[in-house]
């Protein structure tokens, strides 16, 4: 783990996270992150080499399920929490141009 | 008597006999929340109308026939909102019901409302919630605990017969313990999550909030099981947990880990955490010695484990299909400006942290590593589970603090899970019980299991409230 002796880019993060954040929020942030990475370094005083991850506490693989058709919910019903439809899609600013 | 007061198996006996009807039941619990809620602020949404007509179709056989349940506003009940206490949610009405909602409707139970939280469920306190902060019952000046806080306030206000909540590192057993309630995490697997708003996936769970141990097996009866619409919910029966409680606690094995006796905490919850020792070894349980020696890890492994999945799940809130939209310049821009002005501090907070711990050229150093040492906390638990059957342990190292005594400090706010979040990093179930006051405030004894042995926990908690009458206790308000 990386000793945190530099700036924390939280600018970077930010954009990363596709997070605006104002001036005040970002140093804010800023320092309050750094004080919990400083926190966390100390997941550093043990010796994992040996160790595998867990990445859930319960071990089940391969979840399948039969591929059938069944009821969904209403397209009318779930367009209607969208910021903005129409003819049955959600509209979205344009990416391609 | 009122019958708000009472809880959910003396009120199911009422309405079973016909002396009390859904809706009178549903019309009393209404003008106790008129009554108190201005002062504890526990629902952030109530429609009268609806649950009194959802009382009037209430079935009248199934396990709940009649009685209302609060729920914690970031599960899905078809035609309520679910705001998650999130700006950015503001408007969202929910088009279908979680399976546990499904589940609760088919027991004949009314979904009178939704309760407050902290956003998306990330803080201790209930102060990261766009609505307000939910008040200790106990003392307005205090929080209530997070992020369930509306859940368990309500319940300890009677404002709710009992409720349903989730706890990702302690959201259910820490406000329970600090509002004088009983709260249960389920064992990861237990309980299906379909429906509920995710927070971290690894360690999400929903669990009951009631005002005796005896409503919590019985909720927990209608709620658990395994859900193909859940990939995470494990095919196993589900026991009776009522009849459980039954089997006393004679040659139970209490294993007590000294890691969870730290200094630092509260002398009085310390003495009153013993002194339940104390009784329940006098009741025929045995008290041995254990370790648990990578505790003081668990804050570090969480922060990161929990964020870096909070950072992935809370993706989807772009402004696209649901929630408020700002408009931007482009596509970049207006998710940029959404969910720059939809996320209070706190979830911005968290998602940078777990996009930072996942980005390029930190995921071995932070999130891999953190992952790693979750299963040298899981293997702790497995070592211990050899040389007992239940381990027990304060819930919180203090009683319930005061509003905005943590709120400028992210990393005093996470100690205060330090003794619940080792329970979600195994996997495996946690209840916590009222032991005692200290300076008026309500002090919880936590119960950890086996995986899926919410049996035993249960059993041992209900032997314990059989010969004490904490949770008796009802705030003045």
């Amino acid at each position: 783990m990386p000793e945190n002796k530099g700036q924390f880019d939280v600018a970077y993060v930010a954009h990363l996270a596709r997070l605006q954040l104002t001036d005040a929020e970002m140093a804010q942030f800023s320092t309050q992150l750094q004080n919990i990475l400083a926190y966390v370094t100390k997941l550093n005083e043990l010796d994992v080499s040996n160790v595998e991850p867990t990445a859930h506490a319960v071990p089940l693989t391969n979840v399948l399920r039969k591929d059938e058709a069944r009821p969904s919910i209403e397209r009318e019903r779930v367009l209607a929490n969208a910021p903005e439809s129409a003819r049955d899609l959600f509209i979205m600013p344009k990416i391609v141009e | 008597m009122s019958l708000h007061t009472l809880t959910v198996c003396q009120l199911r006996v009422k309405i079973h006999r016909g002396e009390v009807s859904a809706r009178e039941a549903t019309q009393s619990l209404l003008d106790r929340i008129a009554t108190v809620d201005g002062k504890v602020k526990a629902y952030n949404w109530l429609n009268a109308a609806d649950a009194l007509a959802q009382a009037d179709a209430a079935k009248k056989d199934g396990a709940l026939a009649g009685i209302p349940i609060a729920i914690k506003d970031v599960i899905n009940v078809d035609g309520q909102p679910c705001t998650c206490a999130s700006k950015i949610l503001k408007g969202y009405v929910s088009p279908y019901d979680a399976t546990v909602i499904r589940k609760l409707r088919e027991a004949g139970a009314i979904l009178v409302g939704r309760t407050n939280m902290d956003e998306f469920a990330m803080g201790s306190s209930t102060e990261n919630s766009s609505w307000g902060t939910t008040r200790n019952p106990w003392d307005l000046e205090r929080i209530p605990g997070g992020s369930s806080g509306g859940s368990a306030a309500a319940v300890a206000a009677d404002e709710a017969f009992a409720a349903l909540g989730s706890d990702t590192g302690g959201s259910i057993r820490q406000p329970a313990a600090l509002c004088g309630c009983v709260g249960l995490k389920p064992t990861y697997g237990r309980v299906s999550r379909y429906g509920l708003v995710a927070f971290a996936s690894s360690l999400d769970q929903i669990g009951p909030f009631t005002k005796d141990v005896r409503d919590a097996a019985l909720l927990l009866g209608v709620i658990a099981g395994h859900d193909p619409m859940d990939s995470t919910s494990v095919p196993r029966p589900v026991p009776d947990y009522v009849a459980a409680l039954e089997r006393g606690v004679k040659g139970l094995r209490i294993g007590l880990p000294k890691e969870y006796f730290i200094p630092g905490m509260d002398r009085e919850v310390e003495a009153a955490v013993r002194a339940a020792i104390g009784k329940l070894e006098s009741l025929g349980a045995e008290v041995v010695e254990i370790s648990l020696p990578h505790t003081d890890y668990a804050v570090a492994v969480y922060y990161l484990v929990a964020t870096a999945e909070a950072s992935a799940n809370l993706a989807r809130f772009d402004g696209v299909r649901y929630g408020a939209r700002v408009k931007g310049e482009d596509v970049i821009d207006t998710y940029g400006k959404t969910r720059g002005s939809g996320f209070g501090p706190e979830v911005k907070r968290r998602i940078i942290l777990g996009t930072y711990a996942l980005s390029a050229g930190y995921y071995d150093a932070y999130y891999l590593r953190a992952q790693k040492v979750r299963t040298l906390i899981r293997q702790d638990f497995e070592k211990a589970f050899a040389k007992c059957d239940v381990i027990v342990t304060p819930t919180t190292p203090e009683v319930a603090f005061k509003v905005g005594e943590k709120s400028d400090d992210p990393l005093k706010m996470y100690l205060s899970d330090i003794f619940t979040i080792s329970v979600n990093l195994a996997g495996i179930c946690g209840v916590s019980i009222p032991c005692g006051f200290a300076r008026k405030l309500p002090i919880g004894l936590q119960i950890i299991g086996k995986v899926f042995d919410e049996e035993t926990i249960l059993r041992l908690a209900c032997a314990y409230e059989q010969v004490t009458d904490w949770h008796k206790q009802r705030p003045k308000l």
